[in-house]
């Protein structure tokens, strides 16, 4: 399926990323129209970093994205809702690490 | 304010002033040209980005302004941004020309970023007062995005379409003898460069010429003839007709409502 469903006569769409600061993951910022990558680095900057948002950005094509569909929700994610032993809360953490957060 | 006494400064800080005041007549009226682009321009993302270079360059215009006022004794910026005629705005005419289509907006924004990066350069190398370099600096970072986003415009304007190669060609033949003016000094530059308080620009004009011709050739646009005539005088007032209507708008509703407050 094509994700860019823009006429031929608009530049084609990118998905924006930025990444709050050092050490952080990239977070989805929403997306720009651009002719090429450089063009769509700096449409992303003027965009989505004007107000201190981030410190780097990536930029991808967006119908070079493959997404889950609606129907997939189920199959996908419930299973997960029941698991609740699969997150670390069960450890003790001791407090020297605590400490360190 | 007196033009004739301000054409002549006898102190260093009279002086200083009028460099401050070049540099931000400068940038308060290209940012003025360029906000007239804010909901014109040719795509939303370029729109925001020339929006952006405008707020950076009004910006830069007022950081000068309120530091020459300081010296000169004004009460603030806007003294010098509202309440000046066309004979006293010490601005080159390149940047008071009308805003034309985006490939002449484009153009004239990459000569001129081009040269404010080699001033600020050198300016930021040379200058001991804190105040001033530091501002400097701050703005350098600016101009150095400002010169990257219109370079980068240049090489797909002049290596993309037949239409946006013919324009921009178009736009560099028109722009060509208001560049003159960038690099041309005059005795108050002089005195200035004596005092260390302003940098000769016509050194750095060989490195802009350079940086100029090799991204036209890239972009495939033949570069203007150096040798013809070249437009003089707008700094010490001889501007073109553009400035006064530019400055009609521009200063209306300061000077109609002097009072006037953001509530």
């Amino acid at each position: 399926m094509s994700t860019n469903l823009s006429t031929s006569t608009e530049w084609p769409l990118w998905e924006v990323f930025y990444q709050p600061n050092d050490g952080k993951p990239f977070e989805h910022a929403g997306s720009v129209h651009a002719p090429d990558a450089e063009m769509a680095l700096q449409n992303a900057r003027d965009t989505y970093t004007r107000r201190n948002e981030g410190i780097s950005l990536w930029v991808v094509p967006t119908d070079q994205i493959t997404a889950s569909s609606p129907e997939d929700r189920g199959p996908f994610f419930d299973p997960a809702n029941d698991k609740a032993y699969r997150h670390p809360q069960f450890y003790s953490v001791p407090r020297a690490v605590k400490k360190r957060k | 304010m007196n033009t004739i006494q301000t054409m002549n400064p006898q102190t260093k800080e009279e002086l200083f002033v009028e460099i401050l005041l070049r540099l931000a007549d400068d940038r308060l009226i290209l940012g003025h040209r360029l906000s007239e682009w804010a909901g014109h321009g040719p795509e939303l993302e370029e729109d925001l980005a020339l929006a952006n270079t405008a707020l950076d360059m009004i910006g830069h215009a007022s950081a000068l302004y309120a530091y020459a006022a300081d010296i000169d004794g004004k009460p603030d910026e806007d003294h010098y941004a509202y309440f000046r005629d066309d004979l006293d705005f010490k601005n080159i005419a390149l940047v008071e020309l009308p805003k034309g289509d985006f490939a002449f907006t484009i153009a004239r924004q990459f000569l001129f970023s081009a040269y404010s990066y080699f001033l600020y350069r050198d300016l930021i190398g040379l200058v001991d007062d804190d105040q001033f370099k530091g501002m400097l600096q701050k703005h350098f970072k600016e101009i150095k995005y400002h010169l990257r986003h219109s370079r980068e415009w240049i090489l797909r304007l002049g290596d993309g379409t037949e239409t946006s190669h013919i324009k921009l060609q178009k736009a560099f033949d028109e722009l060509w003898m208001y560049t003159g003016e960038m690099f041309a000094m005059d005795n108050l530059d002089q005195k200035a460069i004596e005092h260390s308080l302003f940098t000769d620009v016509s050194k750095c004009k060989e490195e802009w010429i350079n940086l100029v011709s090799s991204t036209l050739e890239e972009a495939t646009i033949n570069v203007p003839d150096n040798n013809q005539y070249m437009y003089n005088g707008a700094r010490k007032g001889l501007h073109t007709e553009h400035l006064g209507y530019l400055l009609a708008q521009m200063q209306f509703l300061r000077r109609s409502y002097p009072d006037a407050e953001w509530k």
